[in-house]
């Protein structure tokens, strides 16, 4: 696909002319990177019904919300630390977001071991995050927390926690799993001619489900 | 390949990621110091959704290199999310609503 030629008016005249041109509207950007950008965008509104149907159960209900700063409390040496391991998982999540950052500028930089390694890194991160899910699901159904009900306040928080954290944590799985195989292809050498902007697509799919986890923390865990 | 030839995302300095990166770690830290020095009310919910959106914005803008995008691309992908405010009204005053008859008929 050579784009290479095509005028490139920028500022708001270039959208115009982007637009009203006979070919393809999107200049300069590959079909790889348009489709990621259009799934994420279907995405989006997948992630947006779901808080905006825990918004609704939060609103109807008349029985107190549970407090979430209590219920993903952890003792830690002692120390009654409220909502830290969310905390922490946010942490670990935006370290692996740095990571693939990294990754892609080494890509282009057309540094191919250093930005399979820092791929890999990024995949570890995200199995960390998601053994701290299960770890926290496992936590939260002994403590007798299920879809229907919870002993600690309105019921709806069960339906809303594993749906919203249980699709966040599957799209986390998915995301290691694209990193690892996209790592291994890179390291073999698999685009030295076609070049490096897979990396970039494959860090745009591990950025969204960061992106999706600063919603999910201030609305599910914060609010 | 280089076929970006006026965005060249390629050419941004290391540096400008990790000034991004110790950004959203510090921003992240406020948001949970919103919940741990126990805020409530409007200054929580104000606090909350300022760090949220800055935090979502850097992603948006930086790691998903969008302000290096041409605008027409940009539109396309960040203007349909905006339907979703619609939704959000309509289902806020549904539940509202709802919520009201509750107290008045189980309350």
């Amino acid at each position: 696909m050579d784009n290479t030629t095509q005028p490139t008016t920028s500022g708001m005249n270039g959208l115009i002319e982007d637009w009203v041109s006979d070919k393809d509207a999107f200049k300069n950007v590959s079909w790889g990177k348009t489709m990621m950008w259009i799934f994420l965008l279907s995405d989006t509104f997948i992630f947006s019904c779901f808080l905006v149907g825990y918004m609704s159960v939060r609103m109807t209900t008349d029985v107190p919300w549970p407090n979430t700063s209590e219920v993903f409390a952890l003792t830690i040496a002692g120390e009654h630390i409220p909502l830290i391991l969310i905390a922490i998982m946010t942490f670990v999540l935006i370290t692996s977001s740095g990571t693939m950052a990294m990754a892609v500028n080494c890509g282009y930089r057309r540094q191919r071991k250093q930005a399979a390694y820092l791929m890999l890194v990024t995949a570890v991160f995200g199995l960390c995050f998601v053994g701290m899910q299960a770890f926290e699901w496992t936590k939260l159904i002994e403590e007798g927390v299920r879809p229907w009900g919870n002993p600690m306040g309105a019921p709806q928080f069960g339906a809303a926690f594993f749906m919203i954290t249980g699709f966040h944590g599957f799209h986390v799985s998915i995301g290691v799993i694209y990193l690892t195989v996209v790592a291994l292809k890179v390291l073999r050498g698999d685009y030295e001619e076609r070049g490096y902007e897979i990396v970039e697509i494959t860090g745009l799919y591990w950025h969204f489900v960061d992106l999706v986890w600063v919603f999910i923390f201030a609305f599910f865990y914060l609010w | 390949m280089q076929n970006n030839t006026d965005t060249q995302p390629q050419q941004h300095p290391i540096s400008l990621y990790f000034k991004v990166w110790g950004l959203l770690f510090v921003l992240s830290s406020f948001s949970y110091l919103v919940d741990y020095l126990q805020y409530q009310g409007m200054l929580r919910w104000t606090l909350i959704l300022v760090f949220m959106f800055l935090k979502a914005g850097l992603i948006v803008a930086v790691f998903m290199h969008m302000v290096w995008e041409r605008i027409a691309f940009t539109l396309a992908i960040l203007s349909p999310p905006l339907c979703i405010l619609v939704l959000i009204a309509l289902m806020a005053s549904e539940a509202s609503y709802t919520n009201l008859n509750r107290l008045i008929f189980f309350g």
